[in-house]
């Protein structure tokens, strides 16, 4: 489904992803960890081409996200993706926010999407919320409204940029919730969390990434069993002991 | 103070002075009121461009922005009445089959509406700035192409945000007409020196002038804090209460 192949990135002079290649199987449910700064972040807006690279090439449902001729908008339409500050337009009601893309770009009726915006809610559990503004909704709400919203456009997979690293810890777990409930149900996701609880309980694979590059790309019960780097070791001993 | 001279009769007319500068009012709410709508789609317009990513075309847009923000309005308005037709045989041509008057109301309101759609620009592209990359990635993320993530997400803030400096803008549009006397434009300025120096009652004819741009001012600033108020988004932090 998203294939990765030997991508490589530069701000400048400075090397921010160094020839990482990996690739998430339709279905599969795939996380990413590493240390701030790592470049797992800019790996996984490459992957919709929200970051050009320099180097390599990504493939997501057979089309090269490269290639000139690749119509981008009409790509990410079929990719969901939901971001650390959730990123819900604020002037619009959770109604519209819901529907906008679906009429603006799947060109569906009013109706339809609201219908589908609507069912994507109720899902998500905000139903009595779609009158609202964002800014009324707590944070947890929020992120849970962008991923109905990604969700209402029907995609074939979705990409989660540290869902709920913005939230505070009441909130997490009712976003987390949404998100392995997705998992179960067969979704491709790529998730870049520090949830280790989450990865362990759906993830089929984790990937840790270090200064640019990819360290581990093992298995959940590998990398959980013993990882071979000793930089994820590190990583995993400090983040784990609670 | 007294105000029987409002009601005196102009002498070689046939209207008081009121009528007179009520007629110089005329002018300069028409000079803002065009100038205005072509500072504010000009302005959005270069505004927009200059926050893409195509570096000419940002570059055109920075040097629009410069060149008419960094010329005296005064010195902008002789080059619009005196060179720019000297200069390109097209406009001559035009100009002549004008009357004067049309002439400097024409020149006020293209010269007052280049100066203002500069510091619209300015302020629309700040206005984009200041929205997250995130809000732009969200856009392009379901999809949308860039001009409908211009259009449906980041400008619909972007001018909630920029609306107070716009108010100022708009202020300063109305006070700005009064350079135009100096091409001979019979707006209020114009009118008011007229009164002054015909009847030498230089305190009245100012006191009335200046009454009446406060007046034309605050009701702007009115107008627009009402705008603001309809367009303020529940729950976001910005326009007040």
């Amino acid at each position: 489904m998203i294939e990765i192949n030997n991508i490589s990135k530069w701000y400048g002079s400075f090397q921010v992803l160094s020839d990482c290649t990996t690739s998430v199987k339709k279905g599969e449910v795939v996380v990413v960890c590493g240390p701030s700064g790592s470049g797992k972040s800019t790996l996984i807006k490459c992957v919709n081409a929200l970051e050009p690279f320099q180097k390599g090439d990504i493939i997501v449902d057979g089309i090269s996200v490269t290639d000139p001729k690749t119509n981008l908008s009409k790509l990410r339409a079929r990719i969901g993706m939901v971001f650390q500050n959730f990123e819900l337009f604020p002037h619009m009601r959770i109604t519209d926010n819901l529907t906008l893309a679906q009429i603006k770009v799947l060109g569906r009726s009013r109706e339809e999407a609201a219908a589908r915006g609507l069912k994507m809610l109720e899902r998500v559990g905000l139903k009595e919320q779609a009158h609202k503004f964002p800014g009324q909704l707590s944070g947890g709400q929020q992120q849970r409204v962008a991923i109905a919203r990604a969700l209402a456009m029907d995609p074939i997979a979705m990409l989660f940029d540290e869902p709920t690293s913005a939230l505070d810890p009441e909130m997490i777990n009712e976003v987390l919730d949404v998100m392995v409930e997705l998992a179960k149900e067969g979704m491709t996701m790529m998730c870049v969390t520090h949830e280790m609880g989450f990865a362990r309980k759906v993830a089929h694979r984790v990937i840790f990434m270090d200064q640019g590059r990819i360290v581990e790309d093992d298995t959940k019960d590998e990398f959980f069993g013993k990882p071979r780097s000793e930089r994820a070791q590190q990583f995993l001993s400090k983040i784990l002991h609670h | 103070m007294h105000l029987g001279i409002f009601l005196e009769q102009v002498p070689d007319g046939n209207m008081a002075w009121w009528q007179m500068l009520a007629s110089g009012l005329g002018w300069t709410l028409a000079t803002a009121f065009f100038a205005w709508i072509m500072a504010f789609v000009l302005g959005s317009i270069v505004g927009v461009v200059r926050t893409t990513d195509n570096h000419w075309a940002v570059r055109i847009g920075d040097a629009y922005v410069e060149l008419f923000r960094n010329i005296p309005l005064i010195v902008q308005f002789f080059i619009w009445y005196f060179v720019v037709p000297g200069l390109v045989l097209a406009v001559k041509r035009w100009v002549v089959t004008l009357d004067p008057t049309q002439h400097q109301f024409v020149t006020a309101v293209i010269c007052l509406g280049f100066f203002t759609s500069a510091r619209i620009a300015e302020q629309v592209r700040s206005g984009i700035q200041s929205l997250s990359r995130g809000q732009r990635n969200a856009g392009y993320a379901l999809g949308l192409t860039q001009t409908q993530t211009y259009r449906f997400v980041l400008l619909p803030m972007a001018y909630r945000i920029i609306i107070p400096p716009l108010t100022s803008e708009i202020m300063n549009l109305i006070k700005n007409t009064a350079v135009a006397y100096s091409i001979g434009l019979v707006e209020l300025f114009f009118r008011t020196r007229e009164m002054a120096e015909m009847t030498f009652r230089y305190f009245d004819a100012f006191t009335a002038a200046t009454v009446i741009y406060v007046v034309i001012a605050l009701t702007a600033n009115r107008v627009m804090a009402l705008i603001e108020r309809r367009l303020a988004v529940p729950g976001y932090i910005t326009g007040g209460k």
